[in-house]
């Protein structure tokens, strides 16, 4: 209601003191609402600048110390990131990181919308389907790697021995075989995360107006017509959204593949995540660590504000 | 609005459900009768396949250890024993563990909630100077990884004598951006009218907040508070990195730990896991109705 003058609205049933008359001590006190803003983001502001930005600007002072935890840190200039950029051990797990999301990214997104399209029509076991796919999203990726690594195991495992019956069978099994490791783990980070996006689909299938599939269809638009140009443009805003955040999820993967592989074998499926976790907390080499994580954070703003960009000249809004 | 469930069984998508005109001309013929079949046994046999780890995991627990590692491996018991469950309270520090993870999701999760909604009504319904900034600020802090910040925060709370202790795991989860967030995208989709009736009637901000708002926002609530709850109850680096013993530490990080050190007793493990799975599922199945009411009114849809 922010008319002051006019017929009272339809809303109102009893009579309202004139409002020029409270009107005007509600402008006057702007300044005191502008404080009680402040006093509501007091909270989350002083744990957001004091966990998070400031960590954040010290990881970048880090990352030019070779502070190890237990002396002074020194200051050492750009000594890391050269010494980052000769060490094979980075570009192994830069690579790794990179493959890992080049390849869970899309399989997970389109997997989410294929089945949010199918489990968007009406069938028998539909919300069973529904609550069965999205359950691994939360449940607990360092419980269920070790359910996972189990079913994998080439001895005792299920999995293995019912892919073994079917002729897939890697000699030192799949977690143990460098040509495997990584395959298995992507397929585990699929698996975790499909239902996450698929009910984020689903959200954005479900806002979509009936009529306008009602419209195409009178125009003899046919099923895979009607996709292309009507369900995919609609659901621009949710592919944005989804890819975005499976990126940046993928990027930063870690529990899974930990709990699996520990990063082996060979550091095959060792991530950028995981070597942070090793230098820093295993050899002690903060300063070292702190560089490798600030690395990583410019790699994933850049990724994701090109994915914006790219994505965003596509959006349709409506 | 979206008031319904993506999971459950209404479907906003139907129009038909929607009070809207029944149209005769969507009634499945018979061939596309066969096409829905196909559809449901192709969706329940991929439903089952997902839920395979979940299923093996819980048939796993009360197996008897032989059973377990005999080959050729099954999915159905041969015999069924509850002792891996005994032994998971007995032999490591489950109950402690237990206790931790609660105190730290739950913990999390409730004062998240708070803090988070509170600086969400400040960004969507006050106007004040500094909004944009404190929004570009809360942006920003989206899209940073929470593994840069590790080393200097887990310094900071060793620094403070923080580490290995519950309170160092909670506060710097008190808030968070993607919270903050969420919510002000939820509270800028609410009508403003009852609430400029209420601040014409003289009520605090405070009160509009706790006693218009917050109750409209429910769904929104629940919905993020199953995000906080299952993110930091499954969490594992942060919990790993925090404590150097199991007492100290969560479900996860215990049990991977224990993995680590006692490799052979599968058992055990798939009993313990089991059972740290129950709350996150059942927080889920309480909540599932209002679930994606949250994610179809909010930012995310």
């Amino acid at each position: 209601m922010t008319t002051t003058v006019g017929p009272p609205t339809e809303r109102t049933t009893a009579p309202r003191p004139a409002p020029p008359r409270r009107r005007r001590p509600l402008l006057k006190a702007n300044g005191r609402r502008a404080l009680t803003a402040w006093l509501f983001l007091t909270p989350s502001l002083i744990v957001l600048l004091a966990f998070t930005l400031y960590p954040m600007i010290q990881a970048g002072y880090l990352s030019l110390t070779d502070y190890n935890l237990i002396r002074a840190a020194r200051f050492v200039g750009l000594d890391n990131y050269v010494e980052l950029f000769q060490d094979p051990a980075f570009w192994n797990a830069f690579g790794n990181t990179v493959l890992y999301a080049v390849v869970v990214t899309p399989v997970t997104v389109v997997l989410a919308l294929l089945f949010a399209l199918m489990l968007n029509q009406r069938f028998v076991g539909r919300s069973f389907a529904r609550t069965a796919i999205f359950l691994p999203f939360i449940v607990s990726l360092g419980i269920i790697a070790i359910a996972w690594a189990f079913l994998l195991d080439p001895n005792i495992g299920l999995l293995s021995y019912w892919l073994g019956e079917i002729g897939i069978v890697p000699e030192q099994g799949w977690l143990n075989d460098p040509r495997y490791a990584m395959a298995a783990v992507m397929a585990v980070g699929v698996w975790k995360n499909v239902g996450f996006y698929m009910v984020i689909y689903l959200a954005g299938l479900q806002s979509i107006p009936g009529e306008i599939y009602e419209a195409s269809r009178l125009d003899g638009a046919g099923p895979w017509q009607r996709f292309r140009s009507v369900t995919l443009p609609l659901l621009s805003n949710q592919t944005l959204l989804v890819s975005v955040l499976a990126l940046i999820a993928t990027l930063q993967a870690f529990d899974q593949i930990w709990v699996m592989t520990h990063g082996g074998p060979f550091f095959r499926t060792e991530t950028l995540v995981m070597l942070v976790y090793r230098e820093g907390f295993q050899q002690l080499r903060f300063g070292y660590a702190s560089a490798i994580s600030f690395v990583l954070l410019v790699f994933v703003f850049i990724l994701s504000m090109v994915q914006f960009g790219y994505l965003r000249r596509k959006q349709v809004t409506y | 609005m979206a008031v319904s469930t993506v999971l459950g069984r209404s479907d906003l998508g139907d129009p038909t459900e929607q009070g809207r005109p029944v149209r005769p001309s969507r009634r499945p013929g018979g061939g596309q009768r066969a096409v829905t079949w196909i559809l449901a046994i192709t969706m329940i046999v991929v439903g089952l396949l997902m839920l395979l780890p979940i299923i093996w995991m819980m048939f796993t627990a009360f197996k008897p250890e032989s059973d377990i590692v005999s080959y050729p491996p099954t999915l159905w018991p041969r015999e069924l024993t509850i002792d891996h469950f005994i032994d998971v309270w007995n032999r490591i520090p489950f109950a402690r563990l237990y206790v931790n993870t609660i105190v730290f999701a739950g913990g999390v999760t409730l004062i998240s909630l708070l803090f988070d909604s509170m600086a969400a009504y400040a960004l969507a319904r006050i106007p004040f100077k500094g909004r944009a900034v404190v929004m570009v600020l809360i942006l920003v802090l989206l899209m940073l990884p929470f593994q840069v910040t590790l080393i200097p925060l887990y310094d900071m709370l060793n620094g403070m004598g923080l580490t290995n202790t519950l309170p160092g795991l909670i506060i710097p989860r008190m808030t968070n951006a993607f919270g903050i967030f969420f919510l002000t995208q939820f509270f800028l989709s609410l009508p403003k009218d009852l609430e400029e009736a209420a601040r014409v009637d003289g009520a605090s901000e405070w009160r509009i907040y706790w006693g218009i708002v917050m109750p409209l926002a429910r769904p929104a609530l629940l919905t993020l508070g199953l995000f906080h709850f299952q993110y930091n109850w499954n969490d594992l680096l942060w919990p790993l990195v925090m404590s150097s013993s199991v007492e100290t530490s969560t479900l996860p990080a215990g049990l991977s730990l224990f993995m680590g050190q006692h490799v052979v007793e599968y058992g055990l493990l798939m009993a313990g896991s089991l059972l740290s799975l129950v709350p996150v599922i059942l927080f889920f199945l309480l909540i599932q109705r209002s679930f994606v009411a949250g994610i179809a009114t909010t930012g995310l849809k």
